[in-house]
């Protein structure tokens, strides 16, 4: 076994691995990856039913509805401009409320609901999701660095 | 008062620290003893100051003085002692501080233990030490001051968030940083063997227990963190892939890497450059972390503040730090000749087949991590990337991964007869064809993929007892013989054998979480709720209060045929301070599994919602970190790295002119 074919073998070995890793790599981005929309964005796109998607907005004033004796619930996720009728079924992050940031995560049903899979709670401490805050910029609807819809 | 000096001392070990980085550089060039000598005396200098700092910032915490606007900003009288303590570091300010103490701390330990290295080497390791310390020193000063005061003073301050009022954060970042700055010691030995262009077994020996340390300290930080994201409603439960989550990972796997690379440096001398190069990438990694989580480009509850000026100031030591060593590696590790030959198939082979995987496994995570971050920096789409993208990449990798855990150990360095490990690994063949046909056969269409990962485990667990039971003999000698051959084994074995053990554990754990059960129910007093073969009776919800909390607090019976198992108090707790409330779940574990509650809204006609969950082996989860730890430290204790006899009585008789081969 000289030092050149030790080479040899380590370079085909690593050669292999990158490949089987990028093919592994190529195929999850183009399955897996996970887009980020608003409201407004997510009619803008014509993002088909069952894609799953995130979607990031405040929770409307008023929407929540609790159904089934608490175990589900639907709100609408709004923008400013458009807003969505999400549905969700488990448990919801501590900080979840009217008039806050949200981001969900899930898909749009046949009828034009959001199906929610998992509503999340990535706040700062300024309890607002960086997302949520650049997409209500986009519309126009951020105010400021402490909107008074934050603070109860 | 104190405050001042605590300022004062920060400042003051900037200085030194830059002393520290450039008069023992100059002294090593020079070969000048008394240069040199400074390197030692600066780190524990440096690390006596930055202790001062940091004990003035947590008398400020602790004795709640409002006139720092630090304390303002995350504590107030309410808060509890322990809070008031681990709030310190609750903070952007404070966990940079506790950064810089823990690397101190690390610098000063060199330079203690360090007696018996070359004066060369010592002098370079501690200059860069003394270099990282530089920066962080300066970032500090210059972006996150924590001894800034207000005048006047408000009499009271605005409280911690109170999600991070939790036990967790008393251990949870130190041992992350512990881990994370511990790997800044194996990146200065590299950049000092760089500079001195020289790596030998004995640089692999004076790095292992370093990085070993490092990296157990690491292991018990990610099992802590995982933990506490799984007893908190809503985190995602003990790993969600998370970029904040994987900033900790990277150089775990990095660091992972390391540990066995320096193996074949250390007993085979080659493979040199590729380990000093994991050196500086495990480092790399920690700083990338820190980049990550503390600028704020990822959003949770570990980016305290967002400031672009702090953002920056990471980056571009992030530049310095990576663009640096890694251009001076570029330039001089050409000259790094490896040493012994091996064939493919023998210990060294399978040490960097653990590499290779280990490293792919790395750069999928972090493309998934970085690649959204990248996108959105472009001005594209905005993108996430979760599970789904790494259950697909990094998953699979694992799997040839823990098939070799049990074939390598069984390998002889230089040449192995893979076909004869095989032979002795039929009992293991055995016991994971056993568990996957009584598996499927079990769960009948159920969760298959657990099933596997199960035989996995078995795989990786009988292997490494097969191993472990040749080496001693076990069942071939006489009880007496193989009782002499355990205790002759040396501990680095027996903490291999532990480590990986500990993974098999790990492994049966992260598997079983395809057989959880869950419930969602409203409830009110006086229900039940059957799951998983309990029975789940709800008692009342009655109100506590806390020292900065008020709480609804359920009670619970959980019984089995009959008899109780445990009651359970979950709570809700408000803070009124902050308007926020929390979830305290409840859970009950008999180490095989855990019964998880939750109390949720109260509907206002006197039925809650309870979420209750039957999760098993999950502590086993924590249970293999905490003996994948244990083993490293197992292995610490060999008497190999205890600061050899040998070395110090040849330094001893030696000349008095430090002999400084190949240069």
């Amino acid at each position: 076994m000289t030092r050149k074919r030790r080479r040899l073998y380590l370079l085909l070995g690593g050669l292999t691995t990158l490949g089987v890793v990028s093919a592994l790599v190529l195929s999850a981005f183009s399955n897996d990856l996970v887009f980020f929309y608003s409201p407004s964005e997510l009619r803008a796109h014509h993002v088909p039913a069952g894609r799953y998607v995130r979607i990031g907005g405040l929770v409307e004033q008023g929407s929540v509805v609790h159904k089934d004796g608490g175990k589900a619930i639907a709100f609408r996720v709004t923008d400013g401009k458009r807003d969505l009728e999400v549905q969700y079924r488990g448990p919801l992050p501590d900080l979840f409320r009217e008039g806050q940031g949200v981001v969900v995560e899930g898909a749009l049903a046949g009828d034009g609901t959001f199906r929610a899979a998992e509503v999340l709670a990535k706040h700062d401490e300024k309890y607002m999701p960086r997302e949520v805050a650049d997409a209500l910029k986009k519309t126009g609807h951020w105010q400021g660095e402490h909107p008074a819809t934050v603070k109860q | 008062m104190i405050v001042e000096l605590g300022h004062f001392a920060l400042v003051l070990a900037l200085f030194v620290s830059l002393t520290q980085s450039v008069l023992p550089l100059v002294g090593a060039a020079r070969r000048h003893p008394g240069m040199m000598a400074v390197a030692p005396a600066a780190a524990l200098a440096s690390f006596v100051l930055v202790t001062m700092a940091f004990a003035a910032l947590i008398n400020a915490h602790v004795t709640s003085d409002f006139s720092v606007i630090n304390v303002v900003e995350n504590s107030n009288t309410d808060k509890p002692l322990l809070y008031k303590i681990t709030g310190v570091w609750g903070n952007h300010e404070g966990s940079m501080v506790l950064w810089v103490f823990i690397l101190t701390l690390f610098g000063a330990a060199v330079a203690w233990f360090g007696g018996t290295l070359p004066p060369g080497l010592r002098a370079r390791v501690l200059a860069v030490q003394g270099m990282i310390g530089s920066g962080f020193l300066l970032f500090i000063l210059l972006t996150s001051d924590p001894f800034l005061r207000q005048i006047p003073a408000p009499a009271n301050g605005d409280g911690l968030n109170p999600v991070l009022q939790d036990p967790g954060l008393a251990f949870h970042p130190p041992f992350l940083y512990l881990g994370y700055v511990g790997f800044s010691v194996a990146f200065s030995f590299a950049v000092a063997a760089l500079i001195e262009g020289r790596v030998d077994a004995a640089w692999a020996r004076w790095v292992r227990p370093w990085t070993l340390a490092a990296w157990c300290a690491l292991t018990i930080g990610i099992a802590m963190g995982s933990w506490w994201a799984y007893y908190t409603l809503g985190w995602g439960g003990w790993w969600f892939w998370d970029p904040v989550e994987n900033a900790s990972l990277m150089p775990w796997l990095a660091g992972t890497a390391l540990l066995h690379s320096a193996i074949v440096v250390e007993k085979r001398d080659t493979l040199k450059s590729w380990t000093v190069l994991l050196a500086i990438i495990t480092f790399s990694l920690s700083l990338v972390g820190t980049f990550l989580v503390r600028s704020g480009v990822l959003t949770s509850v570990h980016a305290f503040a967002v400031s672009p000026q702090r953002g920056m100031f990471i980056l571009l030591l992030l530049i310095v730090a990576i663009g640096g060593s890694l251009g001076l590696y570029a330039v001089r590790a050409p000259a790094l000749r490896g040493g012994g030959l091996f064939a493919p198939v023998s210990r060294e082979g399978a040490l960097v087949l653990n590499n290779l995987l280990l490293s792919c496994a790395l750069a999928t995570v972090f493309l998934g991590t970085l690649y959204p971050l990248f996108l959105d920096a472009v001005g594209g789409p905005k993108v996430s990337v979760g599970y789904p993208f790494f259950d697909r990449t990094f998953v699979p990798l694992m799997v040839p991964l823990l098939l070799a855990v049990a074939v390598g150990p069984l390998l002889a360095w230089k040449r192995g007869d893979l076909l004869g490990a095989l032979q002795r690994l039929w009992v293991a063949f055995a016991v994971a064809g056993v568990v996957i046909l009584g598996g499927l056969y079990a769960v009948r269409g159920g969760p298959v993929l657990s099933v596997f990962g199960f035989a996995l485990a078995a795989w990786v667990a009988t292997g490494v007892l097969v191993e472990w039971a040749d080496r001693v003999r076990l069942f071939r000698a006489a009880p007496g013989e193989v009782w002499r051959r355990v205790l002759n084994l040396p501990r680095a074995s027996h903490g291999m054998t532990i480590a990986h053990l500990g993974l098999a554990v790990a492994v049966t754990g992260f598997a079983a979480s395809g057989f959880q059960q869950e419930r969602i129910a409203a409830m009110r007093p006086g229900d039940n709720v059957p799951i998983a073969g309990f029975v789940l009776h709800f008692t009342d919800v009655g109100t506590d209060k806390g020292p900065n909390f008020n709480a609804d607090r359920g009670t619970f019976i959980l019984t089995r045929g009959g008899e109780t198992v445990a009651v359970l108090h979950p709570e809700r707790r408000f803070f009124p301070l902050q308007q926020t409330t929390t979830s305290k779940t409840a859970i009950h574990t008999n180490f095989l599994a855990d019964f998880y509650l939750a109390l949720g809204d109260p509907d206002g006609k006197g039925a809650w919602t309870v979420r209750a969950y039957w999760k098993p082996l999950v502590p086993w989860i924590w249970i293999g970190a905490v003996m994948m730890a244990f083993g490293g430290l197992v292995s610490l204790s060999d008497r190999r790295w205890r600061v050899g006899a040998a070395t110090r009585a040849r330094a001893r008789g030696g000349a008095a002119v430090p002999v400084e081969a190949g240069e």
